[in-house]
């Protein structure tokens, strides 16, 4: 139990009037990839921003229950959720790298978390982030070009770089893969298996081969629900829940 | 075969009338641009004709001596300039006998042909070179405004006898000076330099004052509406929740920015003049009243700007643990500056070109001379003052002809100052914009 990372309790999440997550309670185990899945619209993206609480931008959500990482409430008041992003990275769905050179892509959470002293240790990080995130023989001839001139595939790699350049212990994906194409897929879902050693990461994804290939720990969401949480391998071959089975062989979703 | 179709070759019935439909469209548009174009054309003609003119003058040269006893006498007498028209009159008419120009004409119409304006001119030039006392030096000195009319085509043999202010004795004068090649058309560089002048001397009358305070009161709305509005709209824009007070506050910028500006001109003198007591005319009060008029366009032209920025960048901000303001400083805020730049000098142009509000404000005022005060120590925006649109207008209500000219190319002067801020608007947004 002691590789409990994450562990969320009673979670409900509203929208205005809207109920989208429904009292979810799930242990997130440290060094590992965790799916979550689930048809459009089921809430599993919410609940993963609920993560690091980039939901705070959102006026009108509300957030109950408690989320703890490391045995701390992430909603306590005393959180600052700055603190919180730069120990909880988060990748998007679409490629945002900043419009400005890869090193300074890189180089941003670093350099306003102050984990650099000196130019030195800074481009230590960047070439470390850079190789950790397989971009870095690609990249290293260009440095000062800017992130934006990069493929899909190779703007993706350069902001999970940028999300681990901040050395954080978790590691949120939000689809990171819709907007790639098959090789670049390929290509970040390598990565998201090497990241594993270093961190905890939690991805949402659509593919549900995806989630196959990449995860240890599936989670199902349907209507804001989870459905079924589990060894991924279980989920796949033996659910216990009709609903994920419908689901997994295709008839809902 | 056929088909329902019909043949491909001949357009059926309903083609043949969209096509016609389309080409109606265009030909509105075609003569919607040639009625803009004409109208464009139409008012630079009339203003260039009209004013080119005024951006050449005509001066008078000749040899002036002046002993360093004269200079002592002009300093104390009472009227100054009018002694040292003394002295010019002297020179002149020692000029035109050597050289036997003046023949019948009376001398006091050949003094008549100089401008109001010499004495004053001779004056300066002897107080800044001390040393001209005793020498014998060439003197360019302003010629009456209707010696430059008749130069311009404003003024001819026929119009003089009707004319108490000329005569044709003076202009067939003035054509024996050309030819002599003491009277001569130069770039009048005075036109920028020269207060404001009275009606009866519209030769003299110059834009520098207009320019200067126009100058400082656009200092004045770049100093406070630029911060200001910026500040207001990354407030609204990026940190003020969405309730009924941004609400109320959103709507009423935007009636502020549709608020007809001699309202605002009220405004300021309820405000700035009655009741803070600040000096009429002065540019510090106009310069108030046009960051008031101009803070509503930069406060929707930045939250514009603002809004343009794709969300993603402010997530993948506050995803690497960047704070809220982190996240506006250093990536959207660089991201918006075009757009903020842009916008504060269209606002700018909007505020130079402003007339009413001023005119309620006291800056519609004769400026005869630049104010003495204007120096730093004397606080340079508390004096009166004028400003270029207000100067159009003051020129366009005086009734000498001389005038039109001026008030034209004042309006040149305008539109160049104008045409040059836009150029400006465009060089840097297309310089700084970046693409994502």
């Amino acid at each position: 139990m002691s590789n409990i990372k994450i562990s969320a309790k009673n979670v409900q999440v509203h929208y205005a009037d809207n109920h989208a997550i429904k009292d979810v309670n799930v242990q997130i185990e440290d060094k590992t990839v965790t799916a979550f899945i689930g048809p459009s619209g089921c809430g599993k993206s919410t609940f993963l921003r609920c993560l690091n609480r980039m939901n705070d931008t959102i006026e009108i959500c509300r957030v109950e229950g408690d989320i703890l990482i490391d045995g701390e409430d992430i909603y306590d008041p005393a959180v600052d959720p700055v603190q919180l992003r730069a120990k909880v990275g988060m990748v998007f769905q679409k490629p945002n790298p900043f419009p400005k050179s890869i090193y300074d892509n890189v180089a941003y959470g670093p350099k306003i978390h102050g984990l650099a002293r000196n130019k030195s240790d800074l481009d230590e990080i960047v070439e470390k982030s850079l190789r950790k995130a397989a971009l870095w023989n690609e990249a290293k001839d260009r440095l000062h070009a800017p992130g934006t001139g990069l493929s899909g595939g190779q703007q993706q790699r350069l902001c999970i770089a940028r999300a681990i350049a901040t050395a954080p212990d978790v590691l949120l994906m939000d689809e990171p893969c819709s907007a790639l194409d098959p090789i670049a897929t390929a290509q970040v879902e390598e990565l998201i298996d090497e990241l594993r050693q270093s961190f905890c990461v939690v991805i949402v994804t659509h593919s549900m081969q995806q989630a196959a290939r990449v995860s240890q720990k599936t989670a199902f969401f349907h209507l804001g629900n989870l459905v079924e949480y589990g060894i991924t391998d279980k989920i796949f071959t033996n659910p216990e829940d009709p609903r994920t089975e419908s689901y997994i062989s295709g008839r809902i979703g | 075969m056929t088909s329902k179709h019909g043949s491909l070759l001949a357009p059926d019935a309903r083609t043949q009338k969209r096509n016609a439909a389309e080409r109606r469209f265009r030909m509105y548009g075609l003569g919607a641009i040639g009625v803009a174009v004409a109208a464009l054309a139409m008012l630079l003609i009339s203003i260039i004709g009209n004013g080119a003119s005024s951006f050449r003058q005509t001066y008078i040269s000749f040899p002036v001596t002046i002993s360093a006893a004269e200079i002592e006498a002009a300093e104390s007498a009472l009227l100054k300039t009018g002694a040292y028209n003394k002295i010019i009159q002297t020179s002149l008419l020692a000029y035109l006998t050597e050289n036997n120009l003046l023949r019948n004409t009376p001398e006091a119409d050949a003094f008549g042909m100089i401008s109001g304006e010499a004495g004053s001119t001779f004056r300066q030039f002897v107080l800044a070179n001390p040393d001209a006392a005793g020498t014998t030096f060439q003197l360019n000195l302003l010629a009456n405004g209707r010696i430059d009319g008749y130069y311009k085509g404003r003024v001819t043999a026929q119009t003089a006898t009707l004319d108490k202010n000329v005569t044709p004795a003076q202009l067939q004068l003035a054509d024996r000076l050309a030819e002599d090649g003491a009277l001569v058309k130069r770039f009048n560089w005075s036109f920028f330099t020269n207060p404001d002048a009275s009606d009866q001397r519209p030769e003299a009358a110059g834009l520098g004052v207009a320019i200067l305070g126009s100058l400082y009161m656009m200092a004045v709305v770049l100093c406070l509406a630029l911060p200001i509005g910026v500040a207001a709209s990354i407030y609204l824009e990026e940190f003020a929740k969405k309730n009924w007070l941004t609400d109320v506050i959103e709507v009423n910028i935007s009636n502020l920015a549709a608020v007809p500006s001699i309202v605002y001109g009220i405004l300021g003198l309820a405000i700035f003049i009655n009741f803070a007591e600040f000096n009429q005319s002065s540019p510090l009060v106009g310069g108030l009243v046009l960051t008031l008029m101009t803070l509503p366009t930069i406060i929707i032209s930045t939250r514009a700007s603002l809004k343009s920025i794709p969300p993603s960048i402010r997530d993948a901000a506050l995803g690497v643990g960047a704070s809220k303001m982190q996240s506006v400083f250093h990536h959207v805020l660089p991201l918006a500056a075009p757009g903020i730049l842009t916008g504060t000098i269209i606002g700018l142009a909007q505020a130079l070109g402003e007339t009413a509000p001023l005119l309620l404000i006291g800056m519609v005022a004769f400026v005869k001379e630049y104010p003495a005060a204007w120096s730093p120590d004397a606080g340079l925006f508390g004096e009166a003052s004028t400003a270029l649109p207000v100067q159009v207008y003051n020129w366009t209500q005086r009734s000498d002809p001389a005038f039109v000219e001026r008030a034209s190319g004042a309006i040149i002067t305008l539109l160049i100052f104008l045409l040059i801020m836009n150029a400006l608007a465009i060089f840097l947004r297309k310089k700084f914009e970046r693409r994502w």
